[in-house]
């Protein structure tokens, strides 16, 4: 193709030489013709890479698409990005798997790239038990225990009952029910007096420490809702306290 | 009967006459006292009814049980009987009966006719002592042809009989006891006959039911519930009519409300409340209304019992001294004072439980006993009764189970209580001196017995 040009364009010099020659008989003759003129470098071709942190992801993850280019004028990263420059990276988080396109355009030409981008549905979210009041109200208030025939509040009942003022100072939202239990010796009727005395000294503590009598209610099961059943002192201490029940909010 | 006071005085004679087998078997350094020792009873014979009917084995079961465990009569065995047994009075032969061996003093017989779906009984009781035999009773009873009719015969017989035997003191066979059982799977309050045959269900709260009590007119039965006040269960006064055979309202309250009790005229109910604070004793009118408080001591107050007789005074537990020990008022809460089963005689001290723990009061329908359970040190209860007069006391139970909750019957005579002495929680009745103790449940646990009041 370029060589038939030049050929032409010789053919039209030729001709035009021999009509001047032919005009001006005798004239001088004509200088020699110009060199033909070297031939222009055609433009590259432009080069385009695009690649992806990770592949896979899931839902609501994201990614981070990284690309090189040469020879490009215009970079252009499909869908959702638009125009970029000749190379960096961005991320990426696809709802759902995507392809992602990198088109490069310069003088010499365009070029693409892809790279898919596979989008999957979550694990099953792993049940995390929402912050749940009544499971940090049974791991955290403790019981109050009393020795035979008596109410009045042991060393170790009040450490659990300073204990249980500090949850219900933290959740204020709180109410309790304050059960007094007796161990099966004595008397039914007295029992359900005695049980009534030992919710009531939880609670008065209770109230010394701040908290509202409103939301401490009492009752007695006397010895009716023991425990622990055989008949033995282990037992019966078991049986002998004040215990606490969340009343659940309305 | 009437004179208890006198019975008191008997005892010593008792003790002091106390045959060999009045005293405990064993090793046993205690010995058995009674109001019937040295009494000389009435021997009577009760020979079969001439009948048709089917219902006499029951009827003359149920009727020579019923003066059996009256208390008050020596039964004359059946081996030694005449071989001629009258069934009307022109062929009872006097001499045979009161002669040797059967040595009766007094015979009662007659027939029994069952006519379609009814049944009579001709009863008589003779006194046999003197001849001719001279008629103490004679009378005509009717009663549907059923084992419960048959059953009223006797026991209305039964009674007839055991009031001319006691200077008019009614008999008690055809009184009710109420009582708690878990038979169901809950506590419950039932009734059953006084000698434990028709038991029933009265309430199906499915939650648990205590200390049931009978109203003076045995109309209502107020006993202890778990019912809620505002959201919250507790226990509650709760009230059943025999009448309508249901629940009829009464005042909710906060805390522990337990023990009701009935005052002698049937207009006051006095009971454990804790709205105050300290469970003590209140006051109501039998709707539950205009409630005032009697006791104001730290501690306890519990278990009130009225004077049955004046309706003047009433006793209760109270552990203001320590462990729960007996307490009597007047009943507007004044002039309290401590019984004193310390100064108590008739027990060797060294018999006597350590002082206190002491519950259950029951006075009786005549207002001069009182009867308890006292906790022993090695951790038994034992029933006692002790005279308030003269604070004579003496021990009902002993070495037999866990003995407590004694209940009175209607003729001061009785007493029905809860042991464990057969291996689990059931109701027993016996006579007032602790003898001729009878089981009267035996399915589930059954505890917390109160005697109608006729």
């Amino acid at each position: 193709m370029e060589s038939s040009t030049i050929r032409r364009n010789l053919v039209l010099f030729g001709t035009f030489v021999a009509l001047a020659l032919a005009g001006a008989c005798k004239k001088k003759v004509a200088p020699a013709p110009p060199p033909p003129a070297p031939a222009q470098p055609a433009p590259a071709q432009p080069t385009v890479t695009l690649s992806a942190s990770s592949t896979t992801i899931q839902t609501g993850q994201s990614t981070t698409l990284s690309w090189t280019s040469t020879n490009a004028t215009d970079l252009d990263l499909e869908p959702g990005v638009g125009k970029v420059a000749a190379q960096g990276s961005t991320n990426v988080s696809p709802s759902e798997t995507a392809t992602y396109t990198i088109t490069a355009t310069g003088p010499g030409g365009s070029a693409t790239a892809n790279v898919q981008i596979t989008v999957s549905a979550p694990p099953p979210v792993q049940e995390q038990p929402a912050p749940n009041v009544a499971d940090l109200f049974n791991q955290n208030v403790k019981d109050a225990f009393f020795d035979f025939n008596k109410s009045d509040l042991r060393a170790d009942a009040r450490d659990a009952l300073q204990k249980d003022a500090e949850f219900l100072r933290s959740y204020p939202q709180v109410s309790v029910t304050i059960e007094g239990h007796c161990d099966e010796r004595g008397s039914e009727e007295y029992n359900l007096g005695l049980g009534q005395r030992r919710a009531d000294s939880a609670k008065q503590y209770l109230v010394s420490l701040g908290i509202s009598a409103d939301r401490l209610h009492t009752m007695s099961w006397g010895k009716e809702h023991p425990f622990c059943s055989e008949h033995n002192e282990d037992c019966w201490q078991q049986n002998r306290r004040a215990h606490f029940v969340m009343i659940q909010q309305q | 009967m009437k004179k208890v006071l006198g019975i008191w005085a008997l005892i010593s004679i008792a003790l002091a006459i106390a045959s060999p087998c009045s005293f405990a078997q064993g090793s046993q350094d205690w010995f058995k006292t009674g109001t019937g020792l040295g009494v000389q009873k009435v021997k009577l014979a009760v020979p079969e009814f001439k009948s048709e009917s089917p219902l006499e084995q029951l009827f003359h079961q149920v009727l020579t049980d019923d003066l059996t465990y009256s208390g008050i009569v020596d039964m004359v065995s059946p081996s030694f009987y005449p071989v001629n047994i009258p069934s009307v009075p022109n062929e009872l032969n006097a001499a045979q009966w009161s002669q040797a061996p059967a040595n009766a003093m007094m015979v009662a017989f007659g027939n029994l006719t069952a006519s379609g779906t009814s049944l009579s009984l001709a009863g008589y009781l003779y006194d046999v002592r003197q001849t001719p035999a001279q008629s103490v009773l004679a009378k005509i009873y009717n009663a549907d042809a059923t084992e419960n009719g048959a059953r009223l015969l006797a026991h209305e017989f039964a009674d007839d009989i055991i009031s001319r035997l006691s200077s008019g003191v009614p008999g008690i066979a055809q009184t009710k006891i109420a009582f708690v059982s878990n038979r169901s799977g809950h506590k419950e309050i039932w009734e059953m006959d006084y000698d434990g045959a028709n038991q029933q269900q009265l309430t199906h709260l499915g939650t648990i039911s205590l200390t049931p009590r009978w109203s003076p007119d045995d109309s209502h039965i107020a006993f202890t519930c778990f019912e809620a006040y505002r959201k919250i269960v507790s226990a509650q006064i709760c009230m059943y009519s025999m009448l309508t055979n249901r629940l009829i309202a009464f005042p909710r309250l906060p805390g522990t409300n337990s023990s009701p009790a009935w005052s002698p005229d049937g207009n006051q109910l006095a009971f454990m409340a804790s709205l105050q604070g300290d469970p003590e004793v209140y006051v109501t009118d039998s709707f539950g209304r205009h409630m005032h408080r009697l006791t104001y001591t730290t501690g306890v107050s519990t278990s009130p019992t009225w004077n049955p007789k004046t309706g003047n005074q009433i006793i209760f537990v109270s552990d203001r001294d320590g462990l729960p020990d007996l307490f009597e008022m007047n009943a507007d809460g004044s002039n309290t004072t401590k019984i004193p089963l310390s100064a108590a005689t008739g027990v060797a001290a060294a018999d006597l439980p350590a002082t206190g723990y002491v519950v259950d009061p029951a006075w009786s329908p005549n207002g001069e006993l009182l009867a308890f359970s006292w906790r022993r040190p090695a951790g038994n209860y034992d029933i006692y009764v002790m005279d308030l007069a003269g604070h004579q006391l003496i021990e009902l139970t002993r070495d037999s189970g866990e003995n407590e909750r004694p209940s009175w019957a209607p003729d001061d005579r009785h007493i029905v209580f809860e042991s464990t002495r057969s291996g689990s929680l059931q109701i027993w009745s016996m006579l007032a001196d602790g003898s001729e103790a009878r089981q009267l449940t035996t399915a589930g646990r059954n505890e917390s017995p109160n005697w109608s009041w006729h």
